[in-house]
């Protein structure tokens, strides 16, 4: 089975998850006074969950078949391994670093780490131009940020404020 | 009309909206020409900013700019590095990058910049003249109506996928609305959804959305395929900018031509952009001499002219919808119409009568963002081309950072970023096997409009009479209908005919 297919399994899945919470669950604490309104909370979750639950059906069963190709440049993904795929799931483990680390360590310290870092997965060896260049442009940053558009953002870390 | 422009220009000619334009326009080049970042994820990075301006005219005007400049830059990179930062300059790498090969690199991005201009200019004429029709129209619509004309913009926005592609995009239409019935409603104020996380109380955030699903992904394909980033290859000389005048005489046909044809397919939802740049080349090759056909795809003038005024057109076509109706028919107008609901600015009919500064300062500088396109970027490009020259090393966690930013600011919670980096994986997962994102960053926009203007109208009729009793609404509908059903239907007959199975008719 293709991956499109695969995917459209999940979507029906999580379509019937969420249908069973429109048809039976939602409505238990819903008030007397809103019985008697044409339109409850769950009516259009209902509605979008039948309508998403037949057209999942239908890429799955494969009555419209896609030709496979790839387009526009695309990734095949059967050969993810000959991609960096390496080099990509290392990017997203330091973007989820980033988003637990950003509070308590303070912008400027995660965002020049999280700039360095990445461009070492990248392959980058020149150490000192680039820890220059990520902390000027954390430190530039958060002048705009801060200062420009005055939306605050903890600088340092949590101990040092 | 003219009490209109002349408010338009009142409000455009401020020295802040001058600045707006000018500096939406050469951020919009700047970027765009990265391969990576799209109109949709520079509009998405920009809206933060453009909602601390807090005047909506100012905002709304420096969104569009950045829209523009993004495309013009496109166009750049697509002529010198044959990689098209946006979809919709595909086409042009068709001619711009032979003519570059030919050592014409100056004079290509003259055309490009005279056909965008042209482009864009009628564009804005055309829509001068139709929005206010449109919008007066418009006026006379119901709830019901609404609701319905909502669901014919959704359906044509799937039925224009494509081959194959009808049924995925519908699903991630689909997607996008119960993505949308997450966190309070607007008519319930009860919490649907949520799974207990207070997180998404409100709902997920539109911008997060807008990232996880653009943004991304391309950054994610531009780190597994070095090969997309092509950077670092534009280190030729840009000289010679001018063109001739048999140059000039044999391009103004087309441009004229696919002006208004891009313009009218912008309008329509779904359409867009990249269809009329595509469709613009496909029909002037068509109709061309025998000895200029034979050019196209050589380094032809006209192969270039047409697929640049045609993306320029439709770009500014796509306001025509979204400023009258309210109803956004490609990515990009999608996520300019939530920048403007956070502005608390409800595009629609009533936005000409309520706030028409808004509507006309937009128009004025449209024509102004042309101009600076033409006298202020082109001479520039040679300098802005070397951004072209940004090792992916350090471009690659720069567009990443920029859309971690982006996420954060708008909703001031770390928890969004991990939704946003969940959201992108998933995005990323569903780009591998061919599902487009725009239908279901779309689907979310709407959702909430939609669902508001169904509720409305089941209480006003007291359920589902409203369909029967507005024909309006039940012609709107069928046409709904008619509009998914007939491309699945036949493609499925093609096939069925291929395989060498009658067709029964």
């Amino acid at each position: 089975m293709a991956l499109d297919r695969w995917i459209a399994l999940i979507v029906l899945l999580i379509c019937l998850a969420y249908g069973y919470t429109a048809f039976f669950t939602m409505d238990e604490g819903l008030p007397p006074f809103m019985r008697r309104s044409p339109i409850w909370p769950s009516t259009f979750p209902k509605v979008l969950s039948v309508l998403t639950g037949i057209t999942a059906l239908l890429i799955v069963i494969g009555v419209e078949k896609s030709d496979g190709s790839i387009r526009d440049g695309g990734i095949n993904y059967r050969r993810l391994g000959d991609y960096k795929i390496g080099q990509a799931a290392g990017l997203l483990a330091l973007m989820v670093a980033y988003a637990l680390l950003l509070r308590p360590m303070g912008f400027l310290l995660s965002t020049s780490g999280f700039l360095f870092l990445s461009a070492t997965v990248l392959g980058e060896r020149k150490w000192i131009r680039l820890l220059v260049i990520s902390a000027l442009a954390s430190g530039f940053v958060w002048y705009l940020v801060q200062v420009v558009l005055g939306i605050f953002l903890r600088p340092l870390p949590y101990i040092l404020t | 009309m003219i009490e209109g422009l002349l408010l338009g220009l009142g409000t455009a000619f401020s020295i802040t909206n001058i600045l707006m334009v000018v500096g939406g326009c050469l951020i919009g080049t700047f970027i765009g020409m990265l391969p990576g970042l799209g109109p949709m994820s520079i509009i998405a990075i920009m809206i933060p900013i453009a909602i601390t301006i807090g005047d909506p005219s100012a905002a709304l005007i420096l969104l569009a700019g950045v829209y523009y400049g993004a495309i013009f830059g496109g166009s750049t990179s697509s002529i010198l590095i044959n990689a098209p930062g946006v979809a919709s300059t595909v086409a042009t790498s068709f001619d711009g990058y032979p003519m570059a090969r030919q050592g014409k690199a100056g004079k290509a991005l003259t055309v490009a910049a005279i056909a965008s201009f042209c482009g864009g200019t009628i564009g804005a004429i055309l829509l001068m003249i139709f929005a206010p029709a449109l919008a007066s129209v418009a006026l006379l619509f119901h709830s019901a109506e609404y609701f319905a004309l909502m669901v014919v913009g959704l359906s044509a926005i799937a039925a224009f996928a494509g081959t194959g592609q009808v049924g995925k995009a519908l699903l991630m239409t689909l997607l996008g609305l119960i993505m949308a019935t997450v966190g309070e409603g607007a008519l319930f104020n009860l919490p649907r959804f949520t799974m207990g996380i207070m997180d998404l109380q409100s709902g997920f955030g539109f911008i997060t959305l807008a990232m996880a699903m653009f943004a991304l992904p391309e950054a994610l394909y531009l780190v597994l395929d070095p090969a997309r980033s092509n950077s670092g290859k534009a280190n030729e000389e840009i000289k010679d900018l001018r063109i001739t005048r048999a140059e000039a005489r044999a391009i103004a046909p087309v441009v004229g031509r696919q002006s208004i044809q891009g313009f009218l397919i912008g309008v329509l939802p779904g359409a867009g952009a990249t269809i009329a740049s595509f469709l613009g080349y496909a029909v002037e090759r068509n109709i061309a001499s025998k000895e200029d056909q034979a050019q196209f795809g050589k380094g032809s003038v006209k192969g270039l002219a047409a697929p640049e005024s045609a993306n320029n057109a439709a770009c500014t076509g796509s306001f025509v919808p979204l400023l009258t109706l309210g109803i956004p028919g490609s990515g990009t107008t999608a996520i300019l119409l939530g920048a403007l609901i956070a502005l608390n600015v409800s595009p629609g009919p009533r936005l000409m009568i309520d706030q028409p500064e808004i509507f006309w300062s937009v128009i004025i500088s449209m024509y102004v963002g042309n101009v600076i396109l033409l006298v202020l970027n082109l001479p520039l490009i040679p300098y802005i081309a070397k951004v072209l020259t940004i090792p992916r090393n350090y471009l690659i966690p720069f567009i990443l950072f920029f859309t971690l930013m982006g996420a954060y600011i708008g909703q001031n919670n770390a928890t969004e970023l991990l939704i946003l980096v969940g959201f992108g994986i998933c995005a990323t997962v569903l780009r591998f096997a061919n599902y487009p994102l725009a239908p279901l960053l779309i689907g979310f926009i709407l959702g909430r409009m939609l669902e508001d203007n169904f509720s409305r109208s089941m209480q006003l009729y007291d359920g589902l009479r409203f369909v029967l009793e507005r024909p309006m609404t039940m012609g709107l509908l069928a046409l709904a209908v008619l509009l998914v059903a007939l491309p699945s239907y036949r493609a499925r007959r093609a096939r069925l005919r291929s395989q060498g199975i009658a067709s029964g008719d």
